[in-house]
């Protein structure tokens, strides 16, 4: 029983890498861009089709593939934000909405158009990598790939600090996040900043998408779950927050893992509620801050008529 | 040439006519005082040079090049720099970061982190810090700190002293004094302090309710000529003051 609570604790740590990368490009883009893209999941599928028909029906090696979808995807995400989603933010705060909805729908049909309803994977093309693992003491066992995700994880929300912090880029960005009229006022160009952002948020949906790929199934219409998946951990981890969002991602991960031990049903609803959970404590705790304290908070009675 | 000339520059703030058929020049190295009541129009004027607010009709020249199509960004690369109104500096940045934003996206010059912080002695300490925890000082110092970096020849700075304690008043106009010595560099002040922009001032332009109703050299201005046309009255109705 233990063994495998202690198993569930590892294998949700390593799971909320994977969704780390998957909440830090949906993230990057509310926070910089103050846009939501509903279709990250989406194009997160856009990513992993890709690579697999690179590997599959072009016979490329899956580094190759990897290598080459991912500047693809940030080259996509540039293009996209110059000629549709630009337009959708100056048009009001609904119509991204609607234009990223639209825009999933088409994904998802568009794919399931062009290569059918059937589940893919990348797993029979990595090799040894989809099984192979180490034996820990304790009758623990990792996978490599779980760990590979995790590491790879850690260095891109590593690279991410670094480049917002110590690059001019990165200035720029946490520029424009904060003020863009004031950023423009110091020669930043507002658009080219949040065109940068949107091409670094699809490069890691590619990243995403392809580490998905790897360890599971694919289908054109697996992207709304991934979806709100990153949504659980942006918002668990705190919005704009990058290393929150690997926080965000491993309660998640761990949710869902340690809600797996009950039942297979039980885990992705574990992960929603503790989303819920986080929330309500959120409410609370703000409610209690301007009532001067939890202890006031629990005073509080609803109005008497006397 | 003439470093910045403004024509019947007319604004809006929706129905709102903020400003009307307004001109103006600025020659290089000459620093320009806007005087005027609160809504007369000066913190637009500003913003419509900088490229923040689209003027309705007019046009602004700089080096005699026609800026009134681009933005605000590329207003900066072609040498207007404005500490806006409220400052404006990125409170979660550093100031070294918030100065060497300017840098990196403005223009190259003379203006560097080291002459920026000797114009700006009281910046010294904060390097490193927050700018969202300043002083109201501190903040403006930066901000037109921050605007210098851009390297501007025409530097647009914004109620320079208001909500400054007296001595952080005294602080900033000792700092821009030093900046002024440089020379080349065009200047356009809003100052709601009227003896403060009379002492510091070459030229005074008064604004009343959108239109630029006084204009000269400190010198040759009386107080009731300026007190009139503050307060938007006519030649008839004040004589003598």
């Amino acid at each position: 029983m233990s063994e495998s609570l202690l198993n569930a604790l590892v294998q949700g740590v390593l799971l909320g890498g994977y969704y780390a990368i998957v909440a830090a490009g949906l993230s990057l883009m509310f926070g910089v861009v103050r846009f939501i893209n509903l279709a990250h999941g989406d194009l997160l599928v856009l990513g992993a089709m890709l690579a697999l028909i690179a590997v599959e029906a072009l016979g490329w090696p899956v580094w190759l593939a990897v290598a080459t979808v991912i500047p693809l995807m940030a080259a996509l995400g540039w293009a996209l934000q110059r000629l549709m989603f630009e337009r959708a933010l100056a048009a009001g705060p609904l119509l991204p909405i609607l234009v990223t909805l639209g825009l999933g729908a088409t994904l998802q049909n568009g794919m399931f158009g062009l290569f059918g309803s059937n589940t893919r994977s990348l797993g029979a093309h990595i090799g040894d990598l989809s099984w192979s693992g180490w034996s820990l003491p304790g009758g623990l066992r990792v996978g490599t790939l779980p760990v590979l995700t995790f590491t790879l994880a850690i260095a891109v929300l590593g690279l991410m600090h670094l480049m917002l912090r110590r690059t001019p880029l990165g200035r720029a960005i946490r520029a424009t996040a904060q003020d863009p009229g004031a950023a423009e006022l110091s020669g930043v160009d507002a658009r080219r900043v949040h065109r940068a952002a949107a091409a670094i948020a699809f490069a890691l949906a590619a990243l995403g998408g392809v580490l998905l790929a790897m360890r599971a199934q694919v289908t054109p219409f697996a992207g709304p779950p991934q979806l709100i998946f990153a949504f659980e951990a942006v918002v668990i981890g705190g919005i704009g927050s990058l290393w929150g969002t690997l926080i965000g991602g491993i309660v998640l991960g761990l949710a869902q893992t340690l809600g797996g031990t009950i039942s297979a049903q039980v885990s992705l609803l574990a992960g929603h509620l503790v989303l819920l959970a986080v929330l309500g404590w959120r409410v609370l705790r703000d409610e209690a801050a301007a009532r001067g304290g939890w202890i006031a908070l629990m005073r509080v009675k609803g109005p008497s008529h006397d | 040439m003439t470093l910045l000339s403004v024509e019947t520059l007319t604004a809006r703030h929706g129905l709102l006519t903020a400003l009307r058929d307004v001109s103006l020049s600025v020659e290089a190295g000459e620093v320009l005082c806007l005087i005027g009541a609160n809504g007369a129009g000066k913190s637009t004027l500003l913003r419509c040079i900088a490229g923040a607010h689209h003027a309705a009709t007019g046009t602004v020249r700089l080096h005699g090049r026609d800026m009134t199509a681009l933005s605000a960004f590329a207003r900066v690369r072609t040498g207007i720099a404005l500490a806006p109104e409220g400052r404006r500096l990125f409170p979660d940045m550093t100031l070294r970061e918030n100065l060497m934003l300017a840098a990196e996206n403005g223009r190259r010059g003379d203006w560097t982190l080291t002459r920026v912080l000797d114009a700006f002695d009281a910046l010294k300490p904060l390097l490193d810090q927050p700018a969202g925890g300043f002083s109201g000082g501190q903040r403006q110092a930066a901000a037109i700190g921050r605007a210098l970096m851009a390297n501007p020849d025409l530097l647009l700075l914004d109620e320079v002293s208001l909500g400054l304690s007296p001595a952080a008043v005294e602080g900033v106009y000792a700092s821009l004094a030093q900046v002024r010595g440089g020379g080349k560099m065009g200047m356009i002040v809003v100052e709601q302090d009227l003896t403060r922009a009379l002492s510091f001032a070459d030229r005074v332009i008064c604004l009343s309710e959108g239109e630029a109703v006084l204009e000269g050299r400190p010198a040759d201005l009386t107080r009731a000529a300026i007190t009139r046309a503050y307060f938007g009255l006519s030649q008839g109705e004040v004589t003598h003051v």
